[in-house]
């Protein structure tokens, strides 16, 4: 089984533009299971987009390892895909060419060649093929850009706040669409987000983080069985238990902004 | 109404051929061999007159004909052509314009005619130097470009090379190229090249610094390796901020041409107009000078043409 992935005391510090030292991460320790949905939410600050950048191989860590599959991980490969909340589409390339880019550079695409139409039909880009990213909706470009990760079947998709930029409706239509290509392809799904019911909805396991310093406060498993009613009396059990973690840290937060 | 644009192109070309055949000569200027002006005219609007006629009998629905660019253009013409008829007047006609320097359309356009081998072996040897100095200039621009751009170290090592030497005129070079090439002609390639290059690397590396680093992050986390960062994100994305550095680098070259021309040159359009001028010759001159016009003009065409191809992905860009 492919998929799995485990932080090791990993710390991540930067050197701000005024010289100070600042606490990107402070000490994570966390383990993924193969084919688990883990979201990771909380404020600003908490370090989940440092996380994933971390895992992606973009960016090193200042102390500690991450391993995927008993791997180290040290650069960005194929093997983790990302999604931003930017789709990053290129906008050069048609949206066949846009998802067919991996295949292209890793000199795959005359094997897999097929592999681009039925990608797109996952996502649900059919007819689309010769668009420009320009001339398509955010939804629609985040579904393209969704489907350029998942073609070269990556052990884990990574997610940054993918739903962040899109109206309500067109993002309650992508997390099902996110859960039926999870159950489709059975791969481990990472995603970074704000919203605690998105969060609840998707995830078999809630990592919630609080900031200063950045870290994970406490991981909750999900156990509700697919798919999910937003009114399930657990379902509002648990979003009111994030929240209540959530506020607790935000209470010996400096506020950001004074009055 | 708009039918009546072609109205407007008819009357303008029948006063025009009227003056040039009814109205006699000023004895002050010397005689044409044929009436070029009134043959061109002629040929013009009947070609013209064609054109619009073919496109009417293949186009589908009728209505829209006048939405046609033919039909769009013939006030345009009959503007041009009455600019023409006026200058004919004041030209030969009267002779109220100094005859020196303002001789009649049908000599200027006889030169072209009368005068065509010479031309044509002017244009040959200018396209020949202008091609070879901006191939030159956009093949080395454009590699530096995207070295300044990509490597700290080139950045480093080659930045203050293009502040300093760049922003010198091409043509301030002639001195020193003089001396180092024993050829007149290689030194006219040599300034079309700088003129070409400096444009093109610092809109090249500026262009490439710009590229959005997600694009970059995107195509790594897809087994992306350098060299297809480079060639499949960073030069593409670059792309628009290239051909505009090659826009100016070719309207550079231009000047750097007409310059260059005039060192020891044996041929070329620019010393062509040079040398007419100061045998006193205008009616070569304006010969001259509507070749330059023709010639740049599609060349600049050709460009946007390329670049509309390369660039059909972009949105809102200068058009031409």
């Amino acid at each position: 089984m492919v998929g799995t992935i485990k932080f090791e005391n990993v710390k991540k510090t930067f050197i701000s533009m005024d010289g100070e030292e600042v606490n990107a991460l402070s000490g994570v320790d966390l383990e993924i299971e193969q084919g688990d949905f883990v979201c990771l939410i909380g404020p600003s600050g908490c370090g989940k987009s440092t996380m994933l950048r971390l895992l992606a191989g973009l960016d090193k860590p200042t102390e500690g390892t991450i391993y995927l599959d008993e791997k180290k991980v040290t650069k960005p490969d194929c093997d983790r895909g990302l999604v931003f909340q930017d789709p990053n589409l290129f906008p050069w390339l048609t949206i066949y060419d846009n998802i067919a880019f991996g295949l292209k550079v890793r000199k795959l695409f005359r094997s897999r060649r097929d592999d681009v139409k039925e990608y797109m039909e996952l996502v649900g880009l059919k007819g689309f093929e010769r668009s420009y990213p320009h001339q398509l909706s955010g939804g629609m470009c985040q579904r393209a850009s969704l489907a350029r990760a998942l073609i070269g079947h990556p052990s884990a998709l990574l997610l940054d706040e993918p739903l962040g930029a899109l109206d309500a409706f067109t993002r309650m239509n992508m997390q099902d669409e996110l859960l039926r290509i999870k159950k489709e392809k059975n791969m481990t799904m990472i995603m970074v987000t704000h919203d605690v019911d998105e969060a609840v909805y998707l995830a078999d396991k809630v990592v919630v983080m609080t900031p200063r310093p950045a870290k994970i406060e406490q991981v909750l498993d999900v156990k509700l069985s697919q798919p999910r009613d937003r009114n399930n009396p657990e379902f509002i059990r648990l979003r009111s238990e994030i929240l209540r973690i959530l506020d607790f840290a935000g209470k010996e937060q400096e506020p950001e902004y004074n009055i | 109404m708009k039918i009546l644009r072609p109205l407007l192109l008819i009357l303008s070309f029948a006063a025009a051929e009227a003056v040039a055949f009814a109205v006699p000569d000023s004895p002050l200027h010397q005689p044409a061999k044929h009436p070029y002006f009134a043959i061109l005219l002629i040929a013009v609007t009947v070609i013209y007159f064609i054109a619009a006629v073919a496109g009417y009998l293949t186009k589908k629905k009728k209505e829209e004909i006048i939405e046609e660019p033919l039909f769009y253009r013939a006030p345009f013409l009959a503007g041009v052509i009455l600019f023409l008829n006026l200058l004919n007047i004041f030209t030969v006609k009267t002779a109220i314009f100094p005859v020196l320097y303002f001789p009649s359309l049908d000599r200027v356009f006889g030169t072209l005619a009368e005068d065509r081998e010479l031309i044509l072996k002017c244009i040959a040897f200018s396209m020949g130097i202008l091609v070879k100095g901006v191939l030159g200039g956009l093949i080395v621009g454009f590699f530096m470009g995207l070295a300044v751009g990509f490597s700290k170290k080139a950045a480093y090592w080659i930045n203050p090379i293009i502040r300093i030497l760049g922003p010198i005129p091409s043509t301030a070079w002639i001195p020193i190229l003089l001396v180092v090439f024993s050829q007149a002609r290689s030194a006219s390639t040599f300034i079309i090249g700088i003129s070409v290059w400096f444009p093109t690397v610092v809109l090249t590396s500026s262009g490439i610094s710009n590229v959005k680093n997600s694009y970059f992050e995107v195509s790594s986390t897809l087994g992306a390796a350098p060299i297809h960062k480079i060639f499949r994100i960073g030069v593409p994305a670059a792309m628009p901020s290239i051909f505009l550095g090659l826009f100016n680098g070719i309207c550079g070259s231009f000047v750097a041409l007409m310059t260059a021309e005039m060192i020891g040159a044996k041929y070329g359009i620019g010393w062509y107009v040079n040398w007419q001028k100061e045998m006193m010759a205008y009616s070569n001159v304006y010969a001259g000078l509507i070749v330059i016009a023709v010639l740049f003009y599609i060349i600049i065409t050709l460009l946007f043409k390329v670049r509309d191809r390369v660039l059909g992905w972009q949105k809102g860009v200068i058009k031409w």
